[in-house]
This record gives structure tokens, C-alpha cells and sequence, in this order.
């Protein structure tokens, strides 16, 4: 019950005048940023981070959570009225939510999407303000060690998971720990890998890295495929809502499933996307209606928007009790902390209750926020649709430029930045992932950190991650993961052989 | 292009591995040197990128269908190109003025709008800009290295 009269206290902190007008403005300009190809809520955090040094952390990190909500509801509009999915979780609501638009059903579709993803969130924040501190408690304990262990699984478990080549997630997962060396060695002081130039010297910044990967390569993604964005007419009627409102509770299984799927894949950093795509797959196998998903059945726009919301919100689990992000946007925001100084992890909480409390507090108010903000506005955000690319592209590119110029004030990273552009399109035309490489980017440092303080602990030996239970257990699962596309492989050989 | 992509790791890697061994790969007096970490960070890179070359090199079906054709390349590189120009200019001659160009003449050229709407909007976004972060936020944008065309206005 600690929790409770902390989460009120959370509630006083964020319920300040200001602090209610930076949610709704984060809501907005996050389903902007959603509905808006070529940003998304990771580059959209990173690019509008510089605005918020100004103001007090509880009311930054409100914000730009909030800017977080907003993008996820925001990709469910452009998905159901243009069929192009803002982000990429919500490819997934294409499916079903595309085919009800054209059938006159946007509004139906839009509500259901809309509700079902402050259903998810909503139950991702209740199992954050009873399982966070939980584990932030239990972490306290941890030591160098424990902490290399579960940035192992982390890293291991974005091999196990990804559907293409294990050897590519690894690569782009290695090339961000490298550069994430590039610049001051924290131990020893000495410069790494700056090979004399005095800019790098600053190393690496992954909101650099966050802008062009996603925004840059983005946008010349989109180029390549000449978009024209032609939508089905939007307007949410009171009635519509109600309506849709009342057959929503019918389809309950659907969601508590979904919202499960979500919470694993979002606290293993599996993700939104791939939350969106097992909640789709499971509803269609496992409905009754099964057979008609794909050609407007409500329960598949349910089942991906639950599921991503929930995934997205629980990504913030691990940040905020480990100081392990789970997504890459859940990365910026922990970059955002440490711009104010705050250490997330599990000491967060004991130091700074205040402020997680004020956090977790309005993660419930912010969605609320977003709810009411999308249910009116869709006709205004869907016209942002119609704006011509070639308007849209040199905007977002100079707005790319100053977010990446306001991070550290160097000519050098908007250089940075569009190279990185380059890099993220030619990683999306090969299908190397890009979000482990922005993991490593952020915890390289401090996976760096804990593994040579385990290293001196031992004195060399790599025993050390196997000496008891707790983190023996750990870092074998993590092996596991990392073996798993290898294990699954003959798994699949033996039944082919058997059958 | 994939076993180009890998080749770029594999020599990426060599270059940090160089650089790791120069710094001392090994065991210090006071436990992993500096670039302990990173050399073997950059030997899994390589070995992971061996793989994808070889199987890339062994699957050369895949390779025949060209990496991106040539209409969209072009596409991509009238983005890419202007860009670049811009990123150049902001250097040069600060951002607001560099911005105006750039999304007038991105308008103009691309999206052959007529001139006075290209103005507009490329004025329209400067502006917006300016107010934004010099007056509201009070976070300082690059005026210009080599010039400051805002000088004229009285903004230094």
C-alpha cells in the first residue's frame, strides 16, 4: 500500500496548472510527430528534448512522456485512414483498421483503436506502480556483476527475438558499443578511438545517432517510394463513440491478452512492433471470427493497438527501476534524465521519489490526455496528412537540423546526423535493426563500466558472471536467448525430419 | 550491396581493432586497459560481418535484383544532395536564411509550386523558427560562421 499514498503524492506533483498544460501540448505535438512520416516518437523526443532544459525536470520528463503517448496514439490515424502506418508498430491496425475506413467505418475503427490503446497503456502503468518499485528494491542489491548480467540479456535477447539474421542484429549491435567507446574513457581518462580529431573528441551523442537513423533515413526512405497519401474522410461523432464504446467490452479476451503480449514484449526488449504483430497473430488464430480478419474485423485493430501501447508503456519499466531502456524511445527519455542529472535505476526511487512518483502519476493523467485530445481532434491531425511531401521533406529535415545542432551545439553533429541518415536507409534496405544499435549507443558506456569492475572483481576471470544464483541464472538465460536462433534451428530440423 | 555493407563492418572493425591495440588491448597494472572493451567489441563485429558476407557471397541470387533502382535513387539523391548543401549553408551562413533557401528552392524544384507560395512557406518556416527558439526558448542557432545575413536586421 506504499505505493499507493507514493502514487498520490505523484498525483499533487503532476497536477499543477503547468503541468496539466505541458500534457496536453507534449499529446499534441507527440501525435504530430506520429502522424507525420519520417518522425516518430524516438526522434521526435530527441529533436524537441533542447526545449525542455529550461523547465523544471518533473515538468520535462511529463512533457516529453507525453510526447511519447501522443506518438503512439498518432501512428493508429495515419494506419486507418491512409494505410500508411505513421510508425511501425502500427503496421499491424493496417490491416483491419484500412479495409472498416473504406467501408465507412473510420470512425468505429478510430474509437476501438484509440480506446483500446489507452487500454493497454493503462494497464502497463498499474503493473509499473506495483512491480517498478518492487524491482527497483530488489536491484538495490545488485552489483557490478548482476547489473553486466541483465545488460546482457538485453543485448542477447534482441538476437533471440529478431526475425532476420542473427549475425546482422549483432553487427549493428556491436557498431554501436563501439562508437559508443569513441571520445573520453571513463575509467582511465585517456582518449579512445578519436584517431586525433578534435571532434570526435566529444564522442558519439546517440541523439545524434536517434535523429538521422530515424528521422533522415526515414525521410529518404519515404523519398524512394514517392509518397501520395490519399485517406478516407474523418469525423468522430459523439454518437459513433458510444456506440462503439458499448460493444468494446464484448471483445475483453482479446484485450487482457493483448495487454499481457504487450508488458512481455515491452519489458524484454522485444518492443512495440513485434508486440503489435504476436497480438494480431494470436487474435486471428484463437477468434471465433478468425477468418475475417483482414477485411475489417474490429478485433484486429483491437488486439495490435493494445498490445503496442502496452509494450511501449512497459518499456519504461526496466528504465525506470534498472535504468535500462527497453525501446529506443524509452532510450531518449533515459537520456533526458541523465541531461538533468538524474541517475535512473534503481536508486531513482529511493533519491528521487518525488520525481518517479510525479512520472508514474502522470502516465496515467498523460494518456487520459491523449485520449481526450485524438477523440477530438482527428479531422485537424488527418489534414496534416494532406500537406504535400515536397513541403513536409525540407521541413522535417531543417527541424531534423536543429535538433541535432541544439544537442551539443557543434556544426559537426548535423554532419553526424545526416550520415547516420544515410546509414539508417541503407540499414533498412538490408534489414539490419536499428534499435540495438541505438541500445548500445546509450548503455555501451555503462555495460562497459560494470563488466570491468566485474572484470577487476575477479581478477580477470568470467566466472565471476556464473558465482551464484542470481546472476548465474541471468546470464544464462541471456545465453540461451543469444543461442536460441541457433537452438530453434535444429528444433525446426527435427520435427521436419520426424514428420 | 550487402556484401559491400559487411565488407564496410569488417574494415570499420579493423580500424577499431587498430586502434584498441594501440591503446593497450590487454591487462593493465589496474585491471582491463582501455581499449580492452573495445577490441573485442570490434572482433565480434568483424567475425559477425564475415558471416553475412560469406552467406550474401554463397546466396548470390538475392544480390541480382538491384540494391535500389535508378528512378528512386535519383529521388533519394535530389533529398540527399539539397541537404547536404543546406547542412553547408547553415554552417556558413547561419540557419535561418539557409532554411528559407533550401525549403523555398526544395519547393519550387520538386514540388513545382509556384514561386510566391514557395516564398511564403520557406519564409513562414524561418520565421516560425526564430521565434521559437532565439525568442521564446532563448536556445541560440548557428547566425552564420563565415556571415551573418541577419546582421542586416540587426540580430547578431
Amino acid at each position: 500500500m506504499e505505493e499507493i499514498s507514493a502514487l498520490f503524492q505523484g498525483f499533487a506533483v503532476a497536477l499543477t496548472p503547468f503541468n496539466l498544460l505541458l500534457m496536453f501540448v507534449g499529446v499534441t505535438l507527440g501525435v504530430i510527430i506520429g502522424v507525420l512520416p519520417g518522425l516518430g516518437g524516438a526522434n521526435g523526443i530527441a529533436i524537441l528534448l533542447p526545449l525542455t532544459f529550461t523547465m523544471p525536470p518533473t515538468s520535462a520528463i511529463i512533457m516529453l512522456s507525453c510526447i511519447y503517448w501522443g506518438a503512439l496514439f498518432g501512428g493508429a490515424i495515419t494506419s486507418i485512414l491512409f494505410n500508411i502506418p505513421g510508425e511501425p508498430w502500427s503496421v499491424a491496425t493496417t490491416f483491419d483498421g484500412y479495409p472498416m475506413a473504406r467501408e465507412g467505418k473510420a470512425g468505429q475503427a478510430l474509437t476501438a483503436a484509440f480506446t483500446s490503446s489507452f487500454v493497454g497503456a493503462f494497464f502497463a502503468i498499474v503493473m509499473i506502480t506495483f512491480l517498478a518499485p518492487l524491482i527497483a528494491k530488489f536491484a538495490l542489491e545488485f552489483g557490478p556483476p548482476e547489473f553486466f548480467s541483465v545488460y546482457l540479456l538485453t543485448f542477447c535477447s534482441f538476437v533471440g527475438m529478431s526475425k532476420g539474421s542473427p549475425f546482422k542484429t549483432i553487427a549493428s549491435m556491436m557498431l554501436g558499443f563501439a562508437l559508443a567507446t569513441v571520445g573520453m574513457d571513463t575509467v582511465t581518462g585517456q582518449l579512445r578511438l578519436t584517431f586525433g580529431s578534435q571532434e570526435l573528441m566529444r564522442g558519439f551523442d546517440f541523439l545524434i545517432a536517434v535523429i538521422g537513423l530515424f528521422g533522415i533515413g526515414e525521410i529518404l526512405d519515404s523519398m524512394e517510394e514517392g509518397l501520395q497519401f490519399k485517406g478516407a474522410a474523418a469525423k468522430i461523432r459523439r454518437q459513433v463513440v458510444l456506440e462503439t464504446w458499448a460493444t468494446l467490452p464484448k471483445y475483453w479476451a482479446t484485450s487482457l491478452r493483448s495487454c499481457l503480449i504487450g508488458c512481455w514484449m515491452g519489458i524484454t526488449p522485444g518492443g512495440a512492433t513485434p508486440a503489435s504483430f504476436m497480438a494480431y497473430g494470436v487474435a486471428k488464430r484463437v477468434s471465433k471470427n478468425g477468418d475475417k480478419f483482414g477485411k475489417g474485423e474490429i478485433e484486429g485493430v483491437i488486439a495490435p493497438e493494445t498490445a503496442a501501447h502496452a509494450a511501449g508503456t512497459a518499456a519504461l519499466l526496466p528504465m525506470l527501476s534498472l535504468g535500462i531502456p527497453g525501446s529506443p524511445t524509452a532510450a531518449v527519455l533515459l537520456g533526458g534524465l541523465l541531461i538533468w542529472g538524474l541517475q535512473p535505476g534503481p536508486l531513482l526511487f529511493v533519491e528521487q521519489s518525488d520525481f518517479v512518483w510525479g512520472l508514474i502519476a502522470s502516465m496515467y493523467l498523460g494518456n487520459i490526455a491523449g485520449l481526450i485530445v485524438v477523440l477530438t481532434c482527428v479531422p485537424v491531425f488527418a489534414s496534416i496528412l494532406r500537406i504535400p511531401f515536397s513541403i513536409i521533406a525540407p521541413v522535417i529535415l531543417v527541424v531534423c537540423a536543429v535538433g541535432a545542432y541544439t544537442v551539443g551545439n557543434a556544426s559537426f553533429d548535423v554532419w553526424l546526423m545526416l550520415i547516420f541518415g544515410v546509414v539508417g536507409y541503407v540499414f533498412k534496405k538490408l534489414d539490419y535493426p536499428m534499435a540495438p544499435m541505438v541500445l548500445a549507443l546509450v548503455l555501451g558506456d555503462r555495460a562497459e563500466d560494470s563488466f570491468r569492475q566485474s572484470m577487476l572483481m575477479s581478477g580477470g576471470g568470467l566466472d565471476i558472471f556464473f558465482s551464484n544464483y542470481l546472476v548465474g541464472g541471468i546470464s544464462g538465460l541471456a545465453l540461451l536467448l543469444l543461442l536460441w536462433p541457433l537452438i530453434s534451428k535444429v528444433i525446426g530440423k527435427k520435427k521436419a525430419a520426424a514428420a | 550491396m550487402d556484401m559491400i555493407t559487411a565488407a564496410l563492418f569488417i574494415v570499420l572493425g579493423a580500424i577499431f581493432m587498430y586502434g584498441s591495440i594501440k591503446l593497450g588491448n590487454g591487462w593493465g597494472s589496474d585491471g582491463p586497459e582501455a581499449g580492452y572493451f573495445p577490441f573485442y567489441i570490434s572482433l565480434i563485429m568483424s567475425a559477425a560481418s564475415a558471416v553475412t558476407l560469406y552467406k550474401a557471397y554463397a546466396d548470390k541470387s538475392e544480390e541480382e535484383e538491384s540494391f535500389v533502382d535508378k528512378g528512386p535513387f535519383k529521388q533519394v539523391l535530389s533529398v540527399l544532395l539539397p541537404a547536404a548543401v543546406f547542412v553547408l549553408g547553415m554552417q556558413l551562413i547561419g540557419i535561418y536564411v539557409s532554411a528559407f533557401i533550401y525549403i523555398a528552392v526544395f519547393m519550387r524544384w520538386l514540388g513545382k509550386y509556384a514561386l510566391w507560395k514557395s516564398i511564403v512557406v520557406g519564409l513562414g518556416v524561418s520565421v516560425a523558427l526564430f521565434m521559437v527558439f532565439e525568442i521564446w526558448f532563448q536556445v541560440p542557432l548557428p547566425h552564420g560562421a563565415l556571415f551573418n545575413p541577419l546582421a542586416i536586421v540587426g540580430v547578431q
